[in-house]
């Protein structure tokens, strides 16, 4: 046997909680490798001493993290990115209050764009900058701005329910042929999103039958979309609700003939066709608001919306920006719905809590 | 040489160890310990508060509260009882009986430590998409949890007197009388403790339980951030899995109870009678192969399948590798502060039972079954306030791992020390050593092994943290769970595998030790032998 176990105790004991501490600060952050994620070294300001730009990211690092090193460039400061979900970085920034380091915050979904903005934890944005998106792509106090848009489709699996391609409207999927074999993700905000929509569309009643029959129908819960789309394309569902990119992330990662899901548009005006937003706020006392307002400005920019449209495969909020690589079907002007109705979160979560999809 | 049987003695160390006053040595950094433990639970009921009775009660009146938390108890009792069931029968053939390679299983018993149980889930959910619900669930925690009995249980087989078992034997009793009435309570103290944290693990986990499409209490909370952008209800849920908590941890400490001290005289350090498995031999081998098969191989399996499919596969060795490193230093220092707090709130519990010592030792497990999003959410809140210059710094995530897994290096640590003699201490004492060199010259060094493990497993645990880590980590610095993160949150399960694979590997490392620990038993015995022996103690080895 050896005397290590006896060393690592003697060494234990004699280490405080203090000790350790002091331990790491002393050798810094820089004690830590770091994986280089960040675009730059966090040093002090070099481009005419701007301080530094941090950036929280609800975004995924490998579908942003290439745009956001020529956002540093065009920017003109050093950026400083920390990445993790958006509902736990909105969780987070509240917490921080207005103490946050934070002085931009990407998100994945309006919802929790949304929550900060109704907190105040939002600077309102400059018309200048506002108006460079469709209205119907920003808050409309201005306090934030979306930078892509997202479709609500079917994932079908094409030996199983072929008819799909053919459909117009979600009640075509209120069939009992469907029963055990329709795919969701009850948790996800894509999917409350898309409830609140029906709820805008088809008032409380209309919406509540819908869910109703729906839920009857016994449909499959997952933790997200990814899990619906392989629950398609695996052949364990038939049909699944998800947002469009990820099948298009999905064929980028496998290739198109390992894919075996399809996914189909719905019609316009229907409420499965919902365009949700992926957006950006400026967090109020933020001490580099010129920097971050500049960042929108190019999140909004040609260069940028190009970026969407070709590598995440999502919908430019740009006039005139359409993809070059994606065989994406154009986006129609679709429901008119206030995006900022679409935080009306707590009723829809009553709603789908009463019906049972939870 | 004396031996004293376990259930004479407690009424004197009732008397003797339990009553005298810890010293102040043992005593405030054992409060410290309990203090920092209780935080996250400060900001909890703070936010609680903020929102009032009335609103407190509608979350807490809802049916389907009501409903979650019974599944959520009736999941973590199948669990804990599967796992303690595994853990002791597989403890008890590798180190009781003639198993053919009875070392390799030893080894492959505690393996699955190591793997992550996210991984397991996934693995297990997409290749074989049926076992989705309770029995996947169960499935998978049982696999993963059971080496924290099995590791403990096969310690205190080692380390139990076989001589109770022959004296029992010698008095008629037959072999599965002796099991039933000498060994399980020679060996209940550490499955105990082991049973604990499986149920709070159980209680606390939500990876799996979701990727298992199962729904449990846990998901109330995650869905009320991920929903509603609305931290009370998930403060007003985490404190019942708080209620929770202290219910079954004050319930285990009342089972330890009167068997605790399983061992109070020098004993010896014997092999114990090598039961013949004969015919049994191939019954013998299914259990641990069936165990090892779906808590490793399976698994294995399907992370290999992901390395070799897809477009995205390739390793990025520059990501990967100081992943790895970030992963090893985070880990090896919230290991460190987390062994640190535990070595005086283990001997407390151990050796100075008063009504005292054991809120102290409660108030560390307090906030075990509190999903990490709400422990780093807290520590967010606080870190930022009052500990700004460390706020997102290596020190705080550290700070973090020490809260988070506390309680695991506490039970290793006391278990350890429940289990060595106290009658050497009592020694030291009467030839003049102060309490404070008592634990230093003779406490610790014969607990050494259980620190370690408890310092292996709180490491093992810490490298597979990930809300925590997301929120709290360095700028820039990426850890093997949250590049795997990263990865799948994409789909590229390709670009994913090389990370779980990283972290499996780097796991299994301490994982290894652990099962060596838990071997080495028998020399510890042996060497208090020689410390009772020998008047320094401290030197004894």
């Amino acid at each position: 046997m050896t005397l290590l176990p006896r060393r690592a105790t003697a060494a234990a004991t004699a280490l405080t909680l203090a000790t350790v501490l002091a331990a790491c600060s002393a050798t810094g952050d820089d004690g830590a490798p770091t994986a280089g994620t960040s675009p730059s070294s966090p040093s002090a300001g070099t481009a005419d001493d701007l301080p530094t730009l941090t950036i929280y990211s609800g975004r995924n690092e490998n579908l942003v993290g290439p745009l956001l090193e020529d956002l540093e460039t065009a920017v003109g400061t050093d950026v400083e990115v920390r990445y993790a979900g958006s509902s736990e970085l909105s969780a987070q920034l509240l917490e921080e209050g207005d103490r946050t380091d934070a002085d931009l915050f990407l998100s994945q979904d309006a919802g929790a764009l949304g929550a900060l903005a109704n907190a105040g934890r939002f600077v309102e944005l400059p018309s200048g900058v506002l108006d460079r998106a469709e209205p119907r792509f920003r808050d409309a106090d201005g306090r934030w701005v979306a930078t892509s848009a997202r479709a609500r489709v079917l994932a079908y699996d094409p030996a199983q329910a072929p008819e799909v391609e053919g459909m117009t409207s979600i009640d075509e999927l209120l069939d009992e042929r469907y029963r055990g074999l329709i795919g969701y993700a009850p948790t996800n905000a894509s999917f409350h999103t898309f409830v609140t929509a029906l709820r805008v569309d088809r008032g409380e009643e209309g919406a509540r039958e819908w869910l109703e029959a729906f839920a009857d129908l016994d449909p499959q819960a997952y933790e997200g979309n990814n899990p619906v789309l392989d629950a398609v394309d695996s052949g364990q569902v038939a049909i699944g609700l998800i947002n469009h990119y990820y099948w298009y992330e999905r064929v980028a990662e496998e290739g198109a003939d390992a894919v075996s899901a399809r996914i189909h548009f719905l019609g316009a005006d229907d409420p499965g066709a919902l365009v949700n937003v992926a957006g950006v706020g400026v967090l109020a006392g933020s001490d580099a608001e010129q920097s971050a307002l500049a960042a929108v400005e190019f999140l909004l920019s040609e260069e940028a919306q190009q970026y969407f449209a070709d590598a995440t495969a999502e919908y430019p909020v740009v006039d005139g920006v359409t993809t070059t690589v994606h065989d994406l079907a154009p986006l129609a002007e679709g429901l008119a719905i206030d995006l900022n109705s679409l935080d009306s979160l707590a009723e829809t979560l009553a709603l789908l809590d009463e019906v049972g999809l939870t | 040489m004396t031996t004293r049987v376990a259930t004479a003695s407690p009424a004197r160390l009732g008397r003797g160890a339990g009553t005298r006053r810890p010293p102040a040595g043992l005593l405030l950094p054992a409060l410290l310990a309990a203090a920092i433990a209780l935080l996250p639970i400060a900001y909890l009921l703070l936010r609680t508060a903020e929102a009032g009775w009335p609103a407190v009660w509608d979350i807490l009146a809802r049916e389907r509260t009501v409903t979650l938390v019974l599944r959520s108890l009736g999941l973590a009792a199948a669990v804990t009882g599967a796992g303690a069931v595994v853990g002791v029968s597989l403890a008890w053939l590798v180190t009781r009986t003639d198993l053919p390679g009875r070392r390799v299983w030893a080894v492959l018993a505690a393996l699955p430590l190591a793997m992550p149980s996210f991984v397991a889930a996934y693995a297990w959910v997409s290749v074989v998409p049926g076992i989705a619900g309770f029995w996947g669930t169960f499935l998978v925690l049982t696999a993963s949890t059971y080496p924290y009995v099995y590791l403990p249980a096969v310690a205190a087989l080692r380390g139990a007197d076989p001589a109770l078992e022959e004296v029992a034997r010698s008095l008629g009793r037959g072999a599965w009388a002796t099991w039933l009435t000498v060994t399980t309570r020679q060996v209940r103290p550490a499955v105990a403790a082991g049973s604990l944290l499986v149920a709070l693990y159980a209680l606390s986990d939500f990876g799996t339980p979701s990727l298992m499409r199962y729904d449990i209490f846990t998901r109330v909370i995650h869905t009320s951030y991920r929903a509603s952008f609305d931290r009370t209800p998930a403060a007003v849920l985490s404190l019942v899995l708080v209620a929770i908590t202290v219910a079954i941890t004050v319930a285990e400490s009342r089972s330890r109870g009167r068997a605790e001290q399983a061992r109070v005289g020098s004993g010896t350090a014997r092999r114990a009678r090598v039961v013949r498995l004969g015919r049994a031999t191939p019954l013998g081998l299914l259990l641990p192969s069936a165990v090892a098969a779906v808590s490793l191989g399976f698994p294995a399996a399907v992370l290999a399948h992901w390395v070799v499919r897809g477009q995205s596969a390739g390793v990025d060795w520059g990501r990967l590798l100081p992943a790895a490193g970030a992963t090893l230093w985070v880990a090896l220092l919230g290991a460190l502060a987390a062994t640190a707090l535990a070595i005086p709130v283990g001997i407390l519990a151990a050796r100075y039972r008063g009504g005292g010592t054991r809120w102290i030792e409660h108030a560390t497990w307090a906030g075990h079954a509190v999903p990490g999003i709400v422990v780093a959410l807290a520590l967010v809140f606080l870190g930022i306030r009052f500990a700004q210059p460390i706020y997102q710094r290596t020190p705080l995530l550290v700070f973090a791992y020490a809260v988070l897994f506390l309680p695991i290096a506490v039970a290793s640590v006391r278990a350890a020390v429940a289990q060595s003699p106290p009658s050497l201490t009592e020694v030291a004492r009467s030839l003049g050593r102060s309490p404070m060199q008592v634990v230093r010259e003779v406490t610790l060094p014969l607990a050494a092994p259980g620190v370690a493990a408890g310092f292996a497993l709180v490491m093992l645990t810490a490298m597979k943290e990930l809300p925590a880590t997301l929120l709290l980590r360095p700028t820039g610095m990426d850890t093997l769970a949250t590049r795997l993160w990263t990865e799948t949150g994409v789909g590229a399960y390709a670009a994913a595998a090389p990370y779980a694979v990283g972290l499996v590997v780097l796991a299994a490392v301490p994982t290894f030790l652990l099962s060596q620990f838990a071997g080495d038993d028998g020399a510890r015995v042996l060497a208090a032998d020689r410390a009772a022996g020998a008047s320094p103690p401290g030197g004894a080895r």
